[in-house]
């Protein structure tokens, strides 16, 4: 296991290095920036930062990528958040008139948080993982990027490992970040099945017609069910586990049934042979109740609402918050995710090529060999795959902006024609 | 100007044209000039008849028979127009009048607008739900609303997909009828509980659902024009005549909201575990025990929750000792508390932040927003429990059996707030609860007079003293209001 041991008590130390020579600064900025379409679109971007001791501060905010670089520097915070772009600078938000200064724009997120599969994950609770329920993960990811790809149109997402028991999905296209309250309010509850808190039984309920949203999604799941419920989960196993499956629907002759037949996977086709006889679609909400992603509506809905950024660091696992790289997801392991004890380690191993690049480095100003020794850090380290997965985002999206800039330079020349035409007409 | 001429000619047909629909979108002022006594009836009917929408759309399903079997009485009633009947001039003209004397009222903040559109759109949506195919058709033509339809082809091609998102589609109506192709941002009532099928960011909507695409037409209109109207108001409200009429029109429908306490240091902690028992309704006595169990509470909760205790007269010194010694008992140490939470519960009283004093949740507002999900305790009981569950609380806290069924029956026909009104008359041992449940303060305070006694005397003295602070015909809105509350079982 190629993880170094994480110790939180050395955050102190080895934030400052992880600031100073790896943080994708330059790559992270070109994000934000989102092309420069938007004016000030990154100077009034809110991060907020919590610092040692728990102290956070809100309402950060910085003009340009030097400043971001300096004062993360400079606070070293433990962990990092991105909030909106709003009317003024956040940082002066104080010297605004009440009222006047309001969150305009945020790409949707979508925080999938493992602790809410608690009721029907038996392998771990809580803070904890493992491989067997990170499937719920793979699952969530698949149904949700389909779904927000093919049903809602949207082609720039960015999906992020959270560090310890969740993903995150950033939505960046340009309507996604202009979407209302009520419109991401309204897109989360789409994409929600799985209904009720602990006082629920039975949290999906499926009636005709069966919506095409739904099927897509329960094909994902059939994929997976079997290996992950039946099996890894072995929720049919156990009489514990069993009743409350069956509580969903209670099924006195399966309880029968299952008294004789101890092989779970039996009665599973058990289970779904009985339905023809009524509570038709018994089967599909046991699996859904079991696998579709829950999540958590008021993350999404805030246009205001704070998110741990992106390669930002979990002060309790130690491991960085990298993009997932979907084409690689069956194989993706949470727990090969690099911590930064283990970068920070791998920055110190000397490489082949340094002699080499010490010759160019004289030719350089500062500035740019800082950048330059960074971009050479990073590769020397695991983080480098993860920041190869955010730079072909950011590749994908630059040709957005591309084609937004020259619609806007488009537009200017219209009203500047359509300007002189009527100074024209007035003069005649 | 060359639109005076115009203007003129206009008056003459204005009022056969204006009028000769049913419903209209409320896009041109009315130009005459009315006496103030109209104008102030047109305006309280016309509140009274919101205020009927809400109540109805709450206690009963918005398609359901008794939702359309209330408002119609409530619209003949009041003498608005109703379903195209033949001499309908006045009532349209009061429809018309009355819109926009209340644009005036509840144009002023954020909370008075959303209230007012949502429940102008309700209305639309129920009107011209009633109206024949045929005038919706002329109605979108008369307002000039196109929306982008889908071709044969694409028909064809998405039939079964479009069947089997929209309700009562069948394969004959695709092909006869039209599709609609939106944004999905503009039908977002449909996307929300998906109801409609979506595609690269469109969603398809058949011909009989296209009240949704002109609702939200109505809704971004009614938006634009009442900022519009508030950025004038100014000028309105400087007319002596008018001003209180608007002041009291606005603060009439929101009725007690519990945001200044009236008991504050009565309560001591001690008390709190005895009366969650005998006086909290059910929502908060379930969120005390959770607490008291798991020494935590998530988010939803812990604001449902902790307003609540503010509402009953908790000072900010006493939720913070409340708060703090439970969840020490849990996982959070005291520095932990001090630094997460406090701050969440000094925020709760106005201490930080924006400093808004926040008020404490009604029964409307915990049973239609934030559903709980895994691990939440918040939410109405009779709204968000499986029956199941609800029934063997019941029976836990010793609720007689034909007590339960009359609840469960009760819950059935969604009527939460009824339901737990006869929780309240149960454990209460009193035939009726003698009041209309619309907050959980109100639960508390009217049990605490039930049990303290002397409840029929503080009635008479509150009766008293709102006559005194209202000018006559508003104190019988007033009257209405509370009359209708009760008459919304």
């Amino acid at each position: 296991m190629p993880t170094s041991d994480y110790d939180p008590a050395c955050l102190p130390d080895l934030l400052p290095l992880y600031y100073r020579r790896l943080f994708p600064f330059s790559q992270y900025y070109r994000w934000l920036s989102y092309g420069g379409v938007s004016k000030n679109y990154f100077q009034n971007r809110e991060f907020s930062f919590t610092l040692k001791d728990d102290i956070y501060v809100r309402y950060q905010s910085f003009t340009t990528q030097n400043e971001l670089e300096k004062e993360m520097q400079k606070m070293v915070p433990y962990k990092v958040d991105i909030g909106a772009v709003y009317s003024h600078r956040p940082s002066q938000h104080n010297a605004v008139k009440s009222g006047a200064f309001q969150a305009l724009e945020k790409e949707l997120v979508f925080d999938i948080d493992m602790t809410d599969y608690d009721d029907v994950r038996r392998c771990c609770s809580a803070a904890d993982i493992c491989s067997k329920c990170w499937t719920l993960m793979i699952i969530a990811i698949r149904i949700l990027d389909r779904a927000l790809r093919e049903d809602f149109g949207f082609h720039h997402l960015l999906w992020v490992y959270s560090g310890r028991r969740g993903v995150h999905c950033w939505v960046c296209d340009d309507a996604a970040r202009k979407l209302s309250v009520a419109a991401r309010s309204a897109v989360a509850e789409y994409l929600s099945l799985v209904k009720g808190g602990e006082e629920t039984l039975r949290k999906v309920v499926l009636s005709d017609p069966i919506h095409p949203f739904i099927n897509h999604s329960l094909s994902v799941v059939e994929r997976y069910f079997q290996q992950y419920a039946i099996v890894d989960q072995d929720i049919l196993g156990s009489k514990e586990s069993v009743d409350k499956v069956l509580t969903t629907h209670i099924k006195k002759d399966l309880t029968i049934y299952y008294q004789d037949e101890k092989n779970p996977m039996k009665r599973w086709d058990r289970l779904c042979s009985s339905i023809k006889k009524g509570g038709q679609y018994f089967d599909k909400e046991i699996m859904l109740q079991y696998c579709y992603p829950r999540l958590d509506v008021n993350v999404s809905k805030g246009v205001n609402h704070l998110l741990k950024s992106p390669f930002s660091v979990h002060p309790k696992t130690g491991r960085i918050s990298v993009p997932i790289d979907l084409k690689e997801l069956n194989t993706f392991d949470p727990f090969e995710v690099p911590t930064i004890s283990l970068i920070c380690e791998e920055l110190e191993r000397p490489t082949a090529d340094e002699a080499e690049e010490d010759d160019v480095k004289d030719k350089e100003n500062e500035q740019e060999a800082g950048e330059r020794r960074r971009i050479r850090d990073y590769k020397r380290t695991s983080l480098a795959k993860y920041v190869k997965v955010f730079d072909r985002f950011l590749e994908a999206m630059a040709r957005s902006w591309k084609g937004e800039m020259l619609k806007k330079s488009g537009e200017l020349e219209t009203s500047f024609s359509v300007f002189l035409t009527f100074m024209s007409f007035t003069y005649t | 100007m060359q639109f005076l001429g115009r203007r003129k000619k206009l008056i003459g047909n204005f009022q056969n044209d204006l009028y000769d629909q049913c419903l209209q979108f409320y896009g041109q002022p009315p130009l005459e000039n009315i006496s103030l006594t109209e104008f102030e009836t047109f305006a309280v009917e016309r509140l009274k008849l919101l205020k009927t929408v809400e109540n109805v759309g709450v206690s009963c399903g918005k398609s359901s028979e008794q939702y359309t079997k209330k408002l119609d009485a409530e619209i003949s009633s009041l003498n608005f127009p109703h379903r195209g009947g033949i001499s309908e001039y006045e009532k349209r003209r009061k429809d018309h009048i009355s819109h926009f004397i209340l644009r005036l009222a509840y144009c002023q903040t954020e909370d008075l607008r959303r209230w007012f559109i949502q429940q102008e759109m309700d209305l639309f949506r129920y009107r011209f739900n009633c109206l024949h195919s045929k005038h919706k058709t002329d109605f979108l033509h008369k307002n000039n609303l196109k929306y982008e339809t889908v071709s044969a082809e694409e028909k064809k091609n998405l039939k079964d997909k479009l069947i089997a998102s929209s309700y009562g589609l069948s394969g004959t109506k695709v092909e006869e009828h039209d599709v609609y192709k939106v944004p999905f941002q503009d039908a977002l009532d449909l996307v929300r509980t998906r109801k409609v099928y979506l595609l690269a960011g469109n969603a398809y909507i058949p011909h009989h659902e296209i009240v949704t695409i002109v609702l939200n037409d109505f809704r971004t209109r009614l938006s634009k024009a009442l900022a519009m109207t508030a950025r004038s108001l100014p000028a309105v409200q400087s007319d002596e005549r008018l001003q209180p009429l608007l002041s009291h029109l606005s603060h009439a429908y929101v009725g007690q909201d519990y945001s200044i306490q009236k008991n504050i240091g009565k309560i001591s902690l001690e008390q709190i575990d005895a009366l969650s028992g005998k006086s909290f309704p059910l929502c908060m006595r379930h969120l005390h025990k959770a607490l008291r169990e798991n020494h935590h509470l998530r988010h939803g909760g812990r604001m449902q929750y902790g307003l609540f205790l503010k509402g009953i007269g908790l000072t900010l010194e006493q939720a913070l000792q409340f708060w703090r010694s439970e969840f020490v008992k849990g996982k959070v140490d005291a520095d932990k508390f001090d630094k997460a939470y406090a701050y969440s519960v000094r925020h709760m009283f106005g201490k930080e932040g924006k400093r808004t004093d926040y008020t404490p949740y009604s029964c409307m507002k915990v049973i239609l927003s934030n559903p709980p999900s895994q691990g939440d305790y918040h939410g109405c009981p009779f709204r968000h429990s499986d029956p199941e569950l609800l029934k063997q609380k019941l029976q836990n806290y010793k609720v007689s059996p034909s007590g339960i069924n009359q609840i469960l029956e009760l819950v059935k026909g969604m009527h939460y707030q009824l339901a737990c009104q006869k929780y309240f008359e149960l454990t209460h041992n009193v035939e009726d609860a003698g009041f209309s449940l619309n907050h959980p303060n109100q639960y508390f305070t009217e049990s605490q007079k039930l049990l303290n006694g002397g409840r029929d005397i503080k009635k008479e003295v509150d009766m008293s003293q709102r006559s005194q602070e209202n000018p006559a015909s508003l104190w019988s809105l007033k009257m209405e209001l509370d009359r209708q509350g009760i008459s919304a079982k």
